[in-house]
């Protein structure tokens, strides 16, 4: 079943140290990916919607992600909308 | 004095800053997350410890607690209010400090007895210390490096608004040392170092932390 979800990307600001990106980054050669040069790690909300998801209540997403999912002094956010499962999105690749 | 000392679920450092709190001569009132009621608290302590296990951002669900409504509106109005790593996370978040707690540049936990500089004594919390006195109490986290853009922290010291700074080496990447910060108003001060784990000699690095909790009195008679 198709349920509607918006989804809400929240990433470190560009110009701030992401020590769990280096981590990663630190890794990557050790398993013989060698051609990475940067990683930064994120955050995915998604948010299942009751009934349509109208400008309303993707504006209120936006109230949601600068309120509590983002700190908007370290990170920044995007709002998409996704009617999609995840599972079905991971079965497909 | 009374002084309130706020537990949230995952709280860890509550009963040493109540402690600290008797030791520094004042009452401690133990304050529940989830009440709309400072019982006449005089002053606030928000501790240390892993607040809703850290979880989304450190701090960032205890900002929405219901207690936390009570301490933001009354110390817009002046209630002294101490936040001591959790604690100072919670007031970043809450945005009555500015900036934010990230974590640890080497992205190891750090846990030592620190040095720092007591940059200023005008607020409710360093008003016992000399200006410039130099302390060693713990430091013990994982994301305690603060962080503010360029025109705040130019703002924070030129107002003079840096509270404590570290000393010996910088032990998180905090921008320019810092390790605690204070509102316009001198009443909220907000530091990673826990000064409630230096006030006695049996169970601390001395009794250099002490000061933060005897400031209470000389500060509001101040305020």
């Amino acid at each position: 079943m198709r349920v509607p979800r918006i989804v809400v990307d929240v990433m470190p600001k560009p110009e701030l140290l992401d020590p769990q990106g280096k981590a990663v980054l630190g890794a990557l050669p050790r398993l013989g990916f060698d051609t990475v040069r940067d990683v930064r790690q994120g955050k995915r909300f998604e948010l299942e919607i009751e009934g349509e998801t109208t400008e309303a209540i993707l504006e209120q997403a936006h109230e949601m992600a600068a309120t509590l999912l983002s700190n908007p002094v370290i990170e920044d956010f995007h709002v998409s909308m996704a009617s999609v499962a995840p599972s079905e999105a991971a079965a497909d690749s | 004095m009374k002084v309130g000392v706020v537990t949230f679920p995952g709280s860890l450092d509550d009963v040493d800053a109540a402690r600290a709190v008797r030791l520094a001569g004042h009452e401690a009132i133990s304050l529940w997350h989830g009440d709309h009621d400072l019982q006449g608290a005089d002053a606030v302590v928000l501790p240390g410890g892993f607040s809703y296990g850290d979880y989304l951002r450190c701090g960032a669900i205890s900002r929405f607690a219901p207690v936390m409504t009570e301490v933001i509106a009354e110390a817009k109005r002046g209630l002294p209010v101490l936040g001591i790593c959790n604690g100072f996370q919670i007031l970043c978040e809450s945005h009555l400090l500015p900036g934010a707690l990230v974590r640890n540049d080497h992205r190891r936990f750090v846990c030592r007895d620190q040095r720092l500089r007591v940059e200023t004594n005008r607020t409710a919390w360093t008003a016992a210390y000399d200006q410039g006195a130099e302390i060693t109490v713990v430091l013990k986290n994982g994301e305690g490096a603060f962080v503010a853009d360029a025109e705040t922290l130019e703002r924070l010291e030129g107002e003079g608004r840096v509270v404590v700074r570290y000393l010996d080496g910088n032990p998180n990447g905090s921008l320019n040392d810092i390790a605690g910060i204070t509102n316009e108003a001198g009443n909220v001060v907000g530091l990673m170092p826990h000064p409630e784990h230096a006030v006695e000699d049996l169970t601390g690095p001395g009794t250099d932390g002490l000061g933060f909790f005897a400031s209470l009195v000389s500060a509001t008679a101040a305020l």
